[in-house]
This record gives structure tokens, C-alpha cells and sequence, in this order.
């Protein structure tokens, strides 16, 4: 079959002429480089990889990965072209710590940077920004001081006025396991059941969804990250966020005992880091001044390092205390979380008639 | 004259049912489908560590409601499909009407639009803060959602229209390749003797396209069951959702890699169903006439009921997305094309083309080993080589992944005790990962394409052929890939436009700094930032309406006998 192996060839041959598109064989052999396995979108953190290139020459190789990251991990096992991952929540970082993947990685910059309770004690991770799961309330439909704690929205009074995402969603998965930390699974349970059943609508969308089924009126109150409201209140291209925005109040829960649930987005080195010290220079730059300043800036996060300047519209909402329980401890009750969210039929809706 | 035959199988079989012979054709195509299936037994092999628990937990609580959900999504979805596609497939191919040589290609068009796009894109227009309730409002005088009711389509029936909408073309392309390759013939027969054009349609040309159908259909179901973005953005709980939910949720690998194998099970016994309830009954044209295709000239009123039937799934399915995408673009082109964007498009392209022309060459071979060697060995090879199409695309790459880290690894170490140099990764996380991870996720496509298309060609044709000197390879090279060619383009366009609107095992498999346009939007996208992921979705659109344009072109010059 003359022709056909003249196409196979030709299909081959394309195969490797695509190979260098990538970058594949640049990966380990330079030294001058750091790689990057990240769940953070290119889009966000480019512009401070940029910054770092520029600053100390190391060129950074990026994948943006999210399902599946650790297995790839895993599987590379010693060979991967991977020196270190940053991710977008605590609970990939503690897989990744039981997995076995990540070495540690100590820099006194970076320990200066970064307070205690936003690292790993052995330094498998360090936190770099923070962002805290608050509640959104209308101005208009809610009284100051009715819900003050997340074990308010559990109150009879607030019926069909709750908006959340899915309780399956990490961001609502950590939130869970916080509170399955604090005071155990039954209680979890109990406080999930409850707002479930004052839920307004089936969970659904995502944390700006729930801004603005506020703002039409579908419910008054909603669990959410705080730099969604940034990121509507302050967006220039489409004008009508900034009203979904103008009509919110955030509730910083809990202020008056163990503050807010906050998670962080981290980094780490990965255990068979070929440039591990470009790795900890790279973590040392997202943990400086000026990289923690652009990340505030960029994404209205909570830089982790104290004393940063916060975005003014990020200092308007008023500061706040968050709750000091350690983020690995949280993130060990993930699998709970996730079957309570099952076993109370969360994300159903609500249930006791309405 | 025509006849239709009922031939059990095809020349040569009855000769290899007698011993085992291995032989190029069996061996090679054996071969083959082991490649193939390798990351599917490596799923299989991930299913069986232990997963904590988890079965109890899921059979308790939402298991039941995943797996109704499933049945309705697949079945709606299905029978939407196959009205769709098979009624425009008929129309356009035997009747006349205004537009009708517009609408042969352009009803394929929303096959280039990503499912989770065109949920987007409706979810903005339909909801309530969208223009449609936006004017509703304000012509009624409503006030909030209580004042009135409009259907939501974040929700179960809003997955299913979505899912339809994009996915129909399957069974439009594959029915329309089988309708254009009967012989006319056979439907002058039954005219000639009193069957009405219906019931013409019913009792001669639908079962002959049948096997064509049931593999569009077929397809269809196992993409429906594999969507994670439509069915997660419309918080609807399916088993693929639950998938997910079980390995990143709870941590738990293998809990997932379980329901993933159950589900190719379900696959595989329903597609072992359909093949089991269409036994004995094979059709083949023995004929050689084919003529134009007479079209049926419509009435008035007819003919203009059938321009609507064909234009709507394209004005619905295609104009309605395209249209809104490009007038999102128009805001953030700037910054679109600022980056590397034309990068990614010839990216895009490249993977998409080389898997497309490697999908159709190992689907046309499988396809017809299992017609030269007819064994059961061979046949559940292809079937299970073929069963990727089903599985979740992130669950499969897994299973792409660890055989190749495998191998590398396994290099590696040979090498390094040879030279003391080590290789590193050679495999795995580079484009060839990539496309091996394509083909073992869409042989599917053009594997049940040509499988459908071959079984069509009488066995008397091989005979002939072999009987005139020819040996295998080149009656397939000379006799059948001409009569088939239209189906071996359709097998092209499927695989092309699924490569390039793939997601989940393109993020996972790829190299460091390579980005496609599917990787693009899907940064913006998971943001649900809609706007900005315009552009680089509507290239997605662009980009497979090309190759279906000419393609869809070449199957209508490919009919046997036009010239």
C-alpha cells in the first residue's frame, strides 16, 4: 500500500514538526529556567511572571493544568519537568503534601514574607494571597446586624432568601470542612441542612451569579469570595456588574468569635525540582512587596504578606479578622464535607416545602 | 435489477471462522486496537484499588438521581438528535426546496460550536436579566420573577436543548453519507410498486441507513454522557458530574476510575444491544446504478415547511451563538490579538488535521481487517478500542498518561544504565501524548463512520475485485474507499471539529507554553468571563467551518456516478 504509508508518513512527519511548538525539549537541560505546573488561568498570573523574568532573567515555563495535575504528578514521578506548582486553593496543596510530591523549601525571605499560619511548618507550602468566603447582603431587602454569623443563615426568618453555588464547589467544600473542624460533623450537617432549606433557588452559577440573583431580587443574602465583588464593582467593561455590585454589603462572618473562613492560593517545590533554586526564587518574588501589591491589585485578593497596601476598594469593605484554625486541618475534612453535601441533598435545593 | 441481499457476512470471513490463522491483517489490526486500548484497561487498572468506601456512600445517597438524570439527559438528547438529523438528512438529499443546496452544508455548521459554548451563550440571552425577559418586562410591565413564569434554562430540559442543538449533525452527516450512497434503485423499486414517498422512507431507505443512523445516534449518547462543562454549568447532576465530584471532592482516584467503567459497560452493552436486535439482517445494495438522485419536488406550502425544518437548527444552533460571540468580540478583540493567539489557532489547527487523517487511517484499517478476518477477537478489540468516546475526557487522559510515564520511565532507566544519561520525559507531556490521547478518545468517530459505510458494500464487490487479481489492499484502496468516500470525509470532519473543541485532555497531556484556541477560552471561560473568551470561541467556530464547508462540498461531488 504505496499511498497509504506515504500518508502515514506524512502524518508522522507533521508530528514532529509540531514537537517544537511546545517546548518540550527545553524543559529540563537549561538552568537559566523555572517550570511551572499552574491552576491558576495564564491570564491572572502572566503579568507577575513577566516581572520576574525581567528581574532576574529566569524564563519561566508555564502548563495551566487543573483536573488531574497530581496524578501527572505522580505519575512523572522522579522525571517530571516540573519544579514547582502553584494552585488556587489549600486543599490540591495538602493532596499534594500526602501524596508525597512536594520537598521542602525554606528561604528566610520567604519566611519573613509569609506568616506563620499561612504556611506549611516545614515549608512543603507557602500561601500567597488570601481570600475570605464572606456573605453578600442587599443593601436594600436586609437589616444590619440580622446575620452577623455564617450560623445565622440557618435562622427560620430567612426563608427562600439565600443564594449559594453549588456545595459541591471547592470554595463551599472548604468552607464545610471548616466548619466540620470547628464543631464537628454533626453540626456541619445540621448548618448545611439549614440553608439548604432557606435556600431561594437550586444552587447554580458561580459566586457572581449570586450577586446578581441579588440584584434581581431572587434572594437577599449569598455565600461568596470577597474578590468577586472587586471584580464586578470595578469592571469597566461591562457596566451592569457595577450594579449587581452597588447593591451589596459584605458581611465579614464571624467577627466576634473565631472571624471569617479564608483560603489561601499557594505554591510549593515539587519533590524532583530540577532548578529548585529558581523555584524558591520565584516564590520569594510572588511573596515580595511589589509582586503582592499587583496581585491585590490584579484580582482583588488579600496580599499574605502584613503591611502590603490593599486596593482601595479592597480597604472600603473594612478589615477584618480571620479565623486562625490551621488551613491543613481544614482541608483534611474535604471528603466529609463532600458527603455531607451528598447526604443532606444540598445541592437539590430546598426541601421542606415553601 | 437490485436486490437486497441478506448476506450474513461479507467474502472471506467463513474462511478465517474456520482456524485461527494469524496473518498481516489480523496480527496489525490487533496490534493496533491494543494501542488503543491501553489507556483504557489503564482506567480499568486504576478501578481496582481500593476506593474507601465510597460505593456505599453514592448508592445511599445521590447515586440513584445521577444515574436517572443520565438516562433522561441521554435519551432526550437522543431521540432530539435523531428527529433532527435524520429528517433534515432526508429532506435535503431526496426533496426540493428553496435553499436546500445552502442548507446541505450549512446544517453541520453547529457541530464547530463547543457544547458549554453555545450553554453560555443562552444562558446570557435567557436569563432573567437577559434581553428576552429584559423585553418581556418591559412590554408586559412585569416587575421581578414572581410576576410571571419563563422557563429556566440552567436546568435539565435547558442541558438537553443545548446538547441537541450542537450535537444533531452527527446524525445529519452520517444519515445524509448513507442516504447518498444507496442506490437509487432500490427506492424506484418501491415507488414502483405502490409505496407511498413515506413509506418509501420508512420501509426501504431508513433501513439501509440504519447502521449509518444508530452510529450517529450511538456517538451522540456517548458525548452526551462524557460533557462535564455543559451539565456543571447548568447544575445538572449527571454521572460524569458525579465523577468528578468523587475524585476531587474526596480525593478518590479510583472511586472515580469505577464509575467510569461502569458507564463504558453501559456503552458497551447497549451498542452489544443494537447490534444484537439488527442480527441477520444486513443490507447491502447489489447494484450498480446510481443515478442522480431523483429529487421529489415539493408543493408550495411543502416545500417552504421543509426550508423552515432545515433552517432552524442552523438559525438556533449556529447563527444565534456566532452572532452573539462576534458582537462580544468586537469589544475585546484588542486584547485578544495582542497575545499569541495566532499561535494557538495553527495549534489548534495542526492537532486537529494530524488526528483527523491518523483517526480515519486506523479506523478505515480496523474497519476492514474485522471485514477480511470476521473473529470475535477481533471484533471486541475494536469495540473496546472504541469505547473512549464515552469515558470522561479528564478520566482518560489518566489513563493516557500512565502508560506512556510508564514507558518513559522504563527508557529512561535503560538508558541511563547504558550511557549514564538520562532522557527524561520523552513521551508523555508532548504533542505526541496529545494525539495519541485524541485518537484514543475519538476512534469512536471515524471507526463506527467506516464500520457503517463498509458493511453497506455488498460482499460480491470483494468478490469481483479478488476475483480479477486484486488483493486486499487494493480493493480497499481502489473499490471501496471510492464507493465510501463520502463517509471516509465525514469520519475526517468529525474527528477534525472534536479535536479541536476538545478540552480536558488537551490542559492535561500538553507541553510547557503550548496553548490551543480550546485551552484559551477555557482560562476565561472557567471564569465564566464569557466576553473574553469570545474571540477565541468563535475561532473554534471559524476554524471548523472550513474544513466542514469544503468537506461537506466534496461528500455531495462524491456520490457514485455523479460526475
Amino acid at each position: 500500500m504505496p499511498r497509504f504509508s506515504a500518508v502515514l508518513f506524512l502524518a508522522l512527519f507533521g508530528i514532529l514538526g509540531l514537537a517544537p511548538f511546545g517546548d518540550t525539549t527545553a524543559q529540563a537541560s537549561d538552568d537559566n529556567t523555572v517550570n511551572l505546573y499552574s491552576y491558576r488561568q495564564p491570564f491572572l498570573i502572566k503579568p507577575l511572571l513577566d516581572e520576574f523574568t525581567q528581574q532576574t532573567g529566569i524564563t519561566v515555563n508555564m502548563v495551566y493544568v487543573k483536573k488531574g495535575m497530581l496524578e501527572r504528578l505522580k505519575a512523572e514521578g522522579d522525571n517530571s519537568p516540573a519544579d514547582m506548582v502553584l494552585t488556587s486553593d489549600i486543599g490540591s496543596l495538602n493532596d499534594m503534601v500526602e501524596a508525597g510530591v512536594l520537598q521542602p523549601a525554606k528561604s528566610e525571605k520567604i519566611e519573613m514574607n509569609v506568616p506563620a499560619q499561612y504556611r506549611h511548618p516545614e515549608g512543603l507550602w507557602y500561601g500567597l494571597t488570601v481570600r475570605a468566603r464572606v456573605i453578600f447582603a442587599s443593601k436594600e431587602r436586609t437589616i444590619p446586624g440580622e446575620v452577623t454569623r455564617y450560623g445565622d443563615l440557618t435562622k427560620p426568618e430567612l426563608k427562600g432568601r439565600i443564594c449559594t453555588r453549588s456545595g459541591k464547589h471547592l470554595y463551599n467544600i472548604s468552607l464545610i470542612a471548616a466548619l466540620i473542624a470547628h464543631d464537628g460533623e454533626e453540626a456541619a450537617k445540621q448548618w448545611l441542612t439549614g440553608v439548604r432549606d432557606n435556600l431561594a433557588q437550586k444552587p447554580q452559577g458561580n459566586d457572581r451569579a449570586q450577586a446578581r440573583a441579588i440584584y434581581e431580587g431572587v434572594c437577599d443574602y449569598a455565600i461568596a469570595n470577597t474578590y468577586y465583588m472587586g471584580k464586578m464593582a470595578a469592571n469597566e467593561k461591562k457596566p451592569e456588574q457595577r450594579q449587581w455590585a452597588k447593591g451589596l454589603r459584605i458581611i465579614f462572618p464571624n467577627q466576634e468569635a473565631r472571624g471569617a473562613h479564608v483560603n489561601i492560593s499557594g505554591a510549593a517545590v515539587i519533590k524532583s525540582a530540577r532548578h529548585k533554586q529558581n523555584a524558591i526564587r520565584l516564590i520569594e518574588y510572588l511573596s515580595s512587596d511589589l509582586a503582592q501589591r499587583i496581585y491585590a491589585k490584579k484580582n482583588f485578593e488579600y496580599p499574605v504578606k502584613p503591611g502590603v497596601p490593599l486596593h482601595p476598594l479592597v480597604a472600603s469593605w473594612g478589615s477584618f479578622k480571620a479565623d486562625k484554625i490551621a488551613l491543613t486541618e481544614v482541608a483534611k475534612h474535604r471528603a466529609t464535607a463532600s458527603r455531607i453535601v451528598d447526604i443532606t441533598a444540598y445541592d437539590l435545593g430546598p426541601q421542606n416545602g415553601s | 435489477m437490485t436486490k437486497i441481499s441478506s448476506i450474513s457476512a461479507p467474502g472471506g470471513s467463513t474462511l478465517a471462522k474456520m482456524a485461527w490463522r494469524p496473518d498481516r491483517w489480523t496480527i496489525g489490526a490487533l496490534v493496533t486496537a491494543l494501542l488503543i486500548t491501553g489507556p483504557i484497561v489503564a482506567v480499568f487498572v486504576i478501578a481496582l484499588a481500593p476506593s474507601n468506601g465510597i460505593w456505599a456512600h453514592l448508592s445511599s445517597t445521590v447515586l440513584p438521581h445521577y444515574i436517572w438524570t443520565t438516562i433522561l439527559l441521554m435519551s432526550g438528547v437522543g431521540i432530539g438528535t435523531l428527529l433532527i438529523g435524520t429528517g433534515t438528512a432526508w429532506l435535503v438529499t431526496m426533496c426540493r426546496f428553496p435553499g436546500r443546496r445552502f442548507f446541505e452544508w450549512a446544517l453541520v455548521l453547529p457541530l464547530a460550536v463547543p457544547a458549554y459554548v453555545i450553554a453560555y451563550v443562552y444562558t446570557d440571552i435567557l436569563e432573567f436579566s437577559g434581553p428576552i425577559q429584559d423585553f418581556l418586562r418591559g412590554v408586559f410591565g412585569w416587575g421581578n420573577r414572581q410576576d410571571y413564569w419563563f422557563p429556566e434554562i440552567r436546568s435539565l430540559g435547558g442541558a438537553v436543548s443545548m446538547m441537541t442543538l450542537v450535537l444533531y449533525p452527527y446524525v445529519y452527516l452520517l444519515a445524509r453519507a448513507a442516504f447518498l450512497e444507496q442506490s437509487v434503485c432500490v427506492l424506484e423499486v418501491s415507488r414502483t410498486l405502490g409505496k407511498t414517498p413515506w413509506q418509501s422512507f420508512r420501509q426501504v431507505a431508513f433501513p439501509l441507513a440504519r447502521p449509518a443512523v444508530i452510529a450517529g445516534v450511538s456517538l451522540v449518547m456517548m458525548e452526551t454522557l462524557n460533557d462535564f462543562g455543559t451539565v456543571d454549568y447548568f447544575a445538572v447532576a449527571t454521572l460524569t458530574a458525579g465523577i468528578y465530584d468523587v475524585w476531587l471532592n474526596m480525593s478518590s482516584v479510583s472511586g472515580a476510575a469505577q464509575l467510569a467503567t461502569v458507564m463504558m459497560t453501559f456503552v458497551i452493552v447497549l451498542i452489544g444491544m443494537e447490534r444484537l436486535a439488527r442480527r441477520g439482517r444486513r443490507f447491502h445494495h447489489t447494484g450498480t446504478k446510481y443515478s442522480v438522485l431523483p429529487d421529489m419536488q415539493l408543493s408550495r406550502p411543502r416545500a417552504w415547511l421543509a426550508t423552515l425544518s432545515c433552517a432552524l437548527p442552523i438559525v438556533f444552533g449556529f447563527l444565534t451563538p456566532a452572532l452573539v460571540l462576534a458582537d462580544y468580540s468586537l469589544d475585546f478583540y484588542e486584547e485578544t490579538l495582542a497575545g499569541d493567539f495566532l499561535i494557538y489557532m495553527r495549534n489548534s489547527l495542526a492537532l486537529a488535521t494530524i488526528s483527523a487523517g491518523i483517526a480515519v487511517m486506523i479506523g478505515l484499517f480496523l474497519a476492514y481487517a474485522i471485514r477480511l478476518r470476521d473473529t470475535v477477537v477481533l471484533r471486541a478489540a475494536a469495540r473496546v478500542a472504541s469505547i473512549g468516546y464515552a469515558v470522561p475526557g479528564a478520566v482518560l487522559a489518566i489513563g493516557v498518561m500512565l502508560p506512556l510515564t510508564r514507558l518513559d520511565h522504563a527508557i529512561n532507566d535503560t538508558i541511563l544504565s547504558l550511557t549514564g544519561f538520562s532522557t527524561g520525559l520523552i513521551l508523555s507531556g508532548t504533542v505526541f501524548a496529545m494525539v495519541l490521547g485524541y485518537l484514543v478518545r475519538f476512534l469512536a468517530l471515524s471507526f463506527g463512520t467506516l464500520e457503517a459505510s463498509l458493511g453497506k458494500i455488498t460482499a460480491n464487490m470483494d468478490g469481483a475485485s479478488r476475483t480479477l487479481g486484486r488483493g486486499p489492499a487494493s480493493t480497499l484502496l481502489r473499490v471501496h474507499i471510492p464507493i465510501m468516500r463520502s463517509s471516509v470525509l465525514t469520519a475526517a470532519i468529525l474527528v477534525f471539529v472534536d479535536v479541536m473543541k476538545e478540552l480536558p485532555m488537551t490542559m492535561l497531556l500538553r507541553p510547557f507554553n503550548f496553548e490551543t484556541l480550546a485551552t484559551y477560552v477555557h482560562q476565561y471561560a472557567s471564569d465564566e468571563l464569557l466576553e473574553e473568551s469570545a474571540l477565541g470561541a468563535l475561532s473554534i467556530v471559524a476554524a471548523g467551518i472550513i474544513p466542514v464547508i469544503i468537506l461537506s462540498a466534496a461528500i455531495t461531488r462524491s456520490r457514485p456516478g455523479r460526475r
